[in-house]
C-alpha cells in the first residue's frame, strides 16, 4: 500500500517536473521511479524508521496560514532591530516545554520556531526545546506556548 | 522590477560574502555560506525570469537540495571528523541531535 | 484591468521580497555576534524566500513553471529552518554560548559529552 502511494506521489512529480510528454521521457521516468522504490525497498530492511501521516490536513492548512501571519509579524519586529541605530540586542536562551505526542508534530513546532525569525530552536531534548531568543521579551514565553498549544492542536487526535 | 530583485540579491550576496571572509568562528562562515546558498537559489530563479527562460528553476532547485545536504555535510565533519558513518555509541547521540 | 492588479501584486511580492532578502543580509553583517546573525539570515530565509517566490508565482500564472515554483518553496520551507537549526546546534556542542542580555540569566544546556572523545570514525 505505501509503495503504491510512493510510486503515485514519484511518478506524478516526474510528469509535473520534466513537462515533456514522450513514450521514450516518460519510460525514463517510470525506470527511475522503479529503481528509486527498489531502494526504498532496501532501506527499509536496514531500519524500520517510518513516519506515520499523524496530522489532521483541514487543522495544519490553518496552522500554516497563522503561521504565516506570525512570520510577517516577527519579521517586521526583526527588521525594525536590524535597522535601529543602536540594535536593542537581548540576547536570551530559554526551555520552551511542549505537549506533541508524535514526533512529528514535534518537529513542526521546533522548525515553526525556527522559521519565525527572533527565536531558534538550539537544541531538542526529550522534555524541552531550548529556544534562543534575540530581543527577548517576557511576551516570548506566552507567544511560543500559544504555539505550542496550536501544534498540539494538528495532531490527529489531539485536543483542538 | 527583476532587474531591481536581481541587483538587490546580488547586493545580498556580496553582504554575505564579506561576512563569509570576515566572520571570526567557524559557524559564521557556515552560516554564510548556508545564506548564500538560498540566495543563489533565489538569485537562479529570477534570472530564469529576467532572461525569460524559466527552465533555470530545475537547476535552482537542484541547488536547494544540495546547499542542505552540504551544510548538513559540514557540520557533520566538523563534528565528528568524518562524514561516513560514525561508531554505534555516537549514533544514538546523532539520532537526537 | 486584472492584468494591472497582477502586475501591481507581482510588483509589490518581488520588491519586498528583494527588500527583506537585503535586510537579512545587512543584517548578517551588522549583528556583533554569532547568536545574532542567525536571527539576521532567517530574516531572508523566511520572508525573502516567501515573497519573492510567490512573487515568481503570480507572475508565471498557471503553469509547471508554478509547480516548480511551489516544490522550491516546499523544500526551501523545510530545510531553512532544519540548517539554521543544525548550524546553531553545532555551534553550541561546540562550546559557544550566546552572551546573555541585561538582567538574564540563559538555561545551561545539559553537559554534553566531548564528540570528538567519545567518536572513533570507521
Amino acid at each position: 500500500m505505501r509503495t503504491i502511494g510512493a510510486f503515485v506521489f514519484l511518478i506524478a512529480l516526474w510528469l509535473l517536473l520534466s513537462g515533456i510528454y514522450k513514450p521514450m521521457i516518460i519510460g525514463f521516468g517510470a525506470a527511475s521511479v522503479l529503481v528509486a522504490l527498489l531502494v526504498v525497498r532496501r532501506m527499509d530492511g536496514v531500519d524500520e524508521d517510518r513516519v506515520d501521516q499523524q496530522l489532521d490536513a483541514v487543522a495544519s492548512i490553518k496552522y500554516f496560514f497563522w503561521l504565516m501571519a506570525e512570520i510577517a509579524k516577527a519579521n517586521w519586529n526583526v527588521t525594525k532591530v536590524i535597522l535601529a541605530p543602536r540594535m536593542p540586542i537581548r540576547q536570551h536562551l530559554f526551555a520552551v516545554p511542549h505537549s506533541q505526542k508524535t514526533d512529528l508534530a514535534q518537529v513542526v513546532f521546533a522548525n515553526s520556531i525556527t522559521l519565525t525569525p527572533g527565536t531558534i530552536t538550539v537544541e531538542t531534548e526529550s522534555d524541552g526545546f531550548l529556544v534562543h531568543a534575540v530581543a527577548y521579551s517576557t511576551d516570548d514565553r506566552a507567544a511560543l506556548a500559544d504555539m505550542n498549544r496550536r501544534v498540539a492542536a494538528i495532531e490527529r487526535g489531539g485536543s483542538a | 522590477m527583476f532587474v531591481l530583485a536581481t541587483i538587490a540579491v546580488f547586493a545580498a550576496m556580496l553582504l554575505v560574502l564579506y561576512r563569509l571572509y570576515a566572520g571570526p568562528t567557524l559557524y559564521d562562515r557556515v552560516l554564510a555560506v548556508n545564506a548564500f546558498g538560498t540566495h543563489t537559489v533565489l538569485l537562479i530563479g529570477i534570472m530564469g525570469f529576467l532572461s525569460g527562460r524559466p527552465e533555470f528553476l530545475d537547476i535552482a532547485l537542484l541547488y536547494a537540495l544540495i546547499n542542505f545536504v552540504g551544510t548538513i555535510a559540514i557540520l557533520k565533519f566538523f563534528r565528528y571528523r568524518a562524514i561516513g558513518d560514525v561508531l554505534h555509541a555516537s549514533a544514538e547521540d546523532e539520532g537526537e541531535t | 484591468m486584472a492584468e494591472m492588479l497582477i502586475a501591481g501584486i507581482v510588483w509589490v511580492l518581488i520588491v519586498s521580497g528583494a527588500f527583506f532578502t537585503v535586510i537579512g543580509a545587512i543584517g548578517i553583517v551588522r549583528f556583533p555576534d554569532f547568536w545574532s546573525r542567525l536571527h539576521a539570515a532567517s530574516v531572508s530565509d523566511s520572508a525573502g524566500m516567501i515573497l519573492l517566490l510567490a512573487g515568481m508565482c503570480v507572475f508565471a500564472g498557471w503553469s509547471l513553471i508554478t509547480v516548480k515554483l511551489i516544490v522550491i518553496g516546499v523544500v526551501l520551507f523545510i530545510t531553512g529552518p532544519t540548517s539554521t537549526h543544525a548550524v546553531a546546534n553545532a555551534a553550541l556542542v561546540s562550546g559557544l554560548r550566546p552572551p546573555e542580555g541585561k538582567g538574564l540569566t540563559g538555561t545551561e544546556p545539559e553537559p554534553l559529552p566531548d564528540p570528538a572523545a567519545e567518536t572513533t570514525p570507521i
